[in-house]
């Protein structure tokens, strides 16, 4: 095990420690989405993956 | 009388939304370039993964710790600046792999991650639908992504190294939506905090798609 992998994954351990109390702020104070906002999510997104999937079939 | 007051309040804060979202972009485009210099320099000195590692942990803590403390004052300017220099430098290695076995990629996530980021910022800003909603996604999602991600350097599986980064790229393509509408909705008042999100997304975004690019043309 080389000590690089243990150096990224407790750097990210770090991440998940700092970020924890901020997601679980976010869940329990955002405001829920309605079935129209979710679409206003899914219907960019869905541009998003055709975009690359172009990108993959142009490489 | 109060209708006066009302439409004046509403004109300032209409003037005050559009001058965080013009410096915010005005910011992020500086430091996108000086990224652009710092990412140049960690290619042509051929910085190893510990170089990087060790000036991705200082971009971090700069973030964490420094950037909270000095985003509302000019000390946020070089601070946003050294946090986004050392993420750029730090992309050295990844990079000089990349453009060993084909550049085009590299250039293909540049354009691919430009193309995503205007095309996702401009729906918010058009729209301008409240995407506050996904604040909390957005979060989770980061941490099932990071869960992940600390597995898979030991399991070392390539699908799942895949699905990590298609995933990375959906949440900070809901990141991107959710920093923008927070911006045209009140949310996101400061600036400087505005444009190391979009720049941390930005990056990442490029990652990712640098990573799926390079999986799927047999590289």
């Amino acid at each position: 095990m080389d000590w690089l992998k243990i150096g990224s994954a407790l750097f990210m351990l770090a991440m998940v420690i700092y970020l924890f109390p901020r997601a679980k702020h976010a869940v329990q104070n955002s405001p829920k989405g309605s079935l129209k906002d979710w679409m206003g999510y899914v219907l960019p997104m869905a541009a998003v993956v055709l975009f690359i999937i172009v990108l993959i079939a142009l490489v | 009388m109060q209708m006066n007051t009302a439409v004046t309040r509403s004109q300032e804060a209409i003037l005050q939304t559009n001058k965080v979202i013009r410096n915010t972009y005005i910011l992020l485009s500086m430091t996108l370039i000086f990224s652009g210099f710092t990412a140049f320099l960690g290619v042509v000195s051929s910085i190893g993964h510990g170089a990087a590692l060790v000036a991705d942990l200082v971009a971090i803590g700069i973030l964490w710790f420094v950037l909270p403390r000095t985003a509302n004052s000019a000390a946020g300017i070089p601070t946003i600046f050294a946090f986004t220099g050392l993420l750029g430098f730090g992309l050295g290695p990844v990079l000089n792999y990349y453009l060993a076995v084909n550049p085009s990629i590299v250039m293909m996530a540049l354009g691919g991650t430009g193309v995503i980021f205007l095309g996702l910022s401009g729906y918010a800003l058009t729209t301008r639908k409240d995407f506050s909603f996904l604040g909390g996604f957005v979060m989770v999602g980061m941490l099932v992504v990071l869960g992940a991600a600390i597995l898979n350097i030991f399991l070392d599986i390539p699908a799942m190294f895949l699905a990590i980064n298609a995933a990375i790229v959906m949440i900070m393509s809901a990141f991107i939506l959710w920093e923008t509408s927070s911006m045209i909705h009140d949310g996101q008042t400061n600036y400087i905090m505005a444009a190391a999100g979009l720049f941390l997304s930005i990056l990442n975004l490029f990652q990712a798609l640098l990573h799926l690019l390079g999986a799927f043309g047999d590289d």
